[in-house]
């Protein structure tokens, strides 16, 4: 009944436009109820995420996880998976960089380690998905209650080792040892001045360019190969992947562990980037910020590069609204993600019907 | 031996009030999900409920209004899940998701506006707080040997919420199986076409289904900021939904059954708390973490069908469309 179909234009771009602007209509409620001007903590949230350097280089960085676990959701999606544990494959993920890393920064820098890190990341963050996709594909458990189960063993684990085994000697924290400066990911600053150019100085690293490439990486994934039209055929139409000889469930696990492994790449950008050591709950919640932004940018890489941009921006500009209005914290920014997954997630044909009455009036008119 | 036995019991004690959110919280997702409605969403429905109750009572110094306003928020939010997932036929987990962080970032974002105090409400006197009962006859029986102590020290000397919770199971279960509201909701949640066929609405039945879930995350979190707190504290569910949500699939999404793994799932967290640090015979220090996770890794492997099988309702999780 409703496949009046739309332009393909309002379908990809206009009604995702509504939705967003739905969520940041109702932010602005939430900003007139807490009694400040929602123009004012807008101008400011954009001046602190793009008006200096230093803001542009917190928001890009931001941005680096926003598409690493964007992509790892995307990907999922493709398949039909509900990937709701990029939180703790990021969070295993960065364990197994943070490991290599240490296990070798004594002797290699770190342009030899990055692609041995990338490995053990993905390798770690893999896992931590491919038990999820096994059970859901082989012993029929439901990923999405399995990948939240596994957030919170990821969490509990890591505070075990953190707390119980990886502490540095002598420490106070929880954290390990800090990793030599000689093995650690070039801030962009220092990149920067070393062409002369001086900017200032953001935990914004080079790890911004592995998320660029981990978009180019799954765009030709995705649209581009064999494995990845099987994927797509199962987010399709599951039945027709199997009778077209589509091994469905050995493909709902690799798309699991290829999900898992674009997570824990977070690890390459915060242990072995920005903190330069493992820290207790690095991750910081950007495994659920991606499903935000996955469904933001419809499962595409370049819609993921456009709302990690958003995303990095809110919590970069959230942080700076914080600073200038006191009864304003970063956790309005967390509001916003919840209504952006609200209204283009959960809410996301909502529009459609009108929008359809709309363009099927002005077509008539166009005919009279 | 005396000492062993009061050990238990103020472990057991514990347990029973470690259980009673994850109670409510179970109870309601066996009416959402036995509907056919996905709730991952208790979580941020009872941390909703907790921060209204704390803050109600706060302002108002009624506990029972602050109740009602737990209630009436957390409603509000099981509406916004139905509006999505019923009306709309969006993805019920991603809208129970919305729910959870929208709640997270809310109550936070309110609270600090609201009370200057970094996310917290100011600490309630005992009068808006849910005082603890003494059953009758407690004292005069706390001197008889295992059955007194058993029922002065266990079960008496609880608030009331932890004695509603309680109730809340066999309440549940009788809507469940013995009304003519609860054949329909199992029914609309395994064959929604029979049930429309038959003439009754789908919507309006999963409607009430969910508004029964608010009603009870909304208990759950008045019981967390006025009974088993003085006042709200940021993120204070602290994944409480979702032990219960492991809870309700543990116990088969059968209120019984979700009762008892409630218990189980809260006798690991009082035994976490007094474990801690302490060296057992032959096994050693357990760590704190292992009986953290321990509820969540039984909930896999039993989704696992390694011990048992849990089947969820037919329709669940699948937006019903007339049309087809």
């Amino acid at each position: 009944m409703s496949q009046k179909r739309l332009p393909v234009w309002v379908d990809i771009v206009l009604i995702p436009l509504i939705n967003v602007l739905l969520a940041f209509v109702v932010a602005a409620g939430v900003i007139f109820l807490i009694g400040e001007s929602p123009i004012e903590a807008g101008k400011i949230m954009l001046m602190g995420a793009f008006g200096y350097d230093e803001g542009i280089g917190y928001t890009l960085y931001y941005t680096t996880n926003f598409i690493f676990t964007g992509l790892a959701v995307a990907v999922a999606f493709h398949a039909g998976l509900f990937n709701i544990g990029g939180e703790g494959q990021a969070y295993i993920g960065g364990l197994g960089v943070g490991l290599l890393c240490l296990a070798l920064d004594a002797w290699l820098p770190w342009y030899l380690v990055l692609p041995l890190a990338i490995i053990a990341g993905g390798l770690f963050g893999g896992l931590w998905a491919f038990i999820p996709g096994y059970l859901q594909a082989y012993r029929g458990s439901h990923i999405v209650i399995t990948t939240i189960m596994f957030n919170f063993i990821a969490s509990a684990l890591m505070v075990y080792l953190l707390v119980n085994v990886l502490i540095e000697p002598g420490a106070m924290s929880p954290e390990t040892r800090r990793i030599a400066g000689s093995t650690t990911l070039p801030f962009m600053h220092d990149v920067f001045s070393a062409m002369g150019i001086e900017i200032a100085s953001s935990p914004l690293n080079v790890a911004l360019f592995l998320a660029l490439l981990c978009c180019v990486f799954v765009w030709l994934f995705i649209w581009y190969t064999r494995w990845g039209y099987a994927i797509r055929m199962i987010g399709f139409n599951e039945q027709a992947a199997i009778y077209s000889g589509i091994n469905t469930r050995r493909m709902v696990v690799l798309t699991m562990c290829i999900s898992g492994a674009l997570a824990g790449m977070v690890g390459i950008n915060e242990v072995m980037g920005a903190q330069e050591r493992v820290v207790l709950d690095f991750v910081a919640g950007a495994g659920f910020t991606g499903i935000a932004v996955a469904l933001m940018g419809r499962n595409h890489p370049l819609g993921i590069i456009v709302a990690s941009l958003l995303f990095g921006a809110l919590f970069q500009g959230g942080a700076e609204l914080s600073f200038e209005i006191s009864t304003i914290t970063r956790d309005l920014v967390v509001v916003i993600q919840g209504l952006v997954i609200l209204f283009c997630g959960a809410l996301a044909y909502m529009v459609r019907p009108s929008l359809e009455r709309i363009f099927k009036r002005a077509v008539a008119e166009d005919k009279s | 031996m005396n000492d062993a036995i009061l050990i238990a019991i103020s472990a057991l004690d514990a347990t029973l009030r470690l259980s009673a959110p994850l109670i409510f919280c179970a109870m309601a997702g066996v009416f959402s999900e036995r509907s056919g409605i996905v709730d991952i969403g208790l979580e941020g429905k009872m941390l909703a409920g907790a921060f209204a109750a704390a803050a109600t009572a706060a302002v108002t110094g009624s506990v029972w209004l602050g109740l009602l306003c737990a209630v009436g928020v957390s409603v509000a939010m099981a509406l916004l899940h139905g509006f999505a997932c019923i009306t709309h036929k969006g993805n019920q987990v991603v809208s129970g998701l919305a729910i959870n962080i929208l709640a997270s970032g809310l109550t936070a974002a309110l609270g600090i506006a609201w009370f200057h105090r970094g996310g917290q409400t100011p600490s309630l006197v005992a009068d808006a707080r849910f005082s603890s009962i003494t059953l009758p006859g407690a004292d005069a029986v706390a001197d008889i040997p295992i059955v007194g102590v058993v029922y002065s020290e266990l079960l008496s000397g609880h608030n009331i919420l932890v004695y509603l919770a309680f109730l809340s199971v066999p309440l549940t279960a009788w809507v469940l199986y013995r009304t003519r509201f609860g054949l329909r909701l199992r029914a609309v949640g395994e064959n929604p076409q029979a049930v429309d066929t038959a003439g009754i609405s789908v919507a309006w039945l999963r409607y009430r289904s969910v508004i029964c879930a608010g009603v009870l995350c909304g208990f759950a979190g008045a019981y967390l900021s006025t009974a088993q707190n003085a006042a709200f504290l940021k993120e204070m569910s602290a994944g409480k939904g979702y032990i219960a949500l492991a809870a309700l699939i543990f116990g088969k999404w059968r209120p019984a059954q979700a009762m008892l793994a409630c218990l189980l799932f809260g006798f690991l967290d009082a035994l976490a708390a007094r474990l801690q640090g302490v060296d057992l015979p032959l096994i050693g220090e357990i760590p704190v973490q292992l009986m953290q996770a321990l509820p969540y890794m039984l909930t896999v492997i039993l989704l696992a069908g390694f011990i048992g099988r849990a089947v969820a309702p037919k329709a669940i999780g699948i937006p019903y469309s007339k049309e087809r």
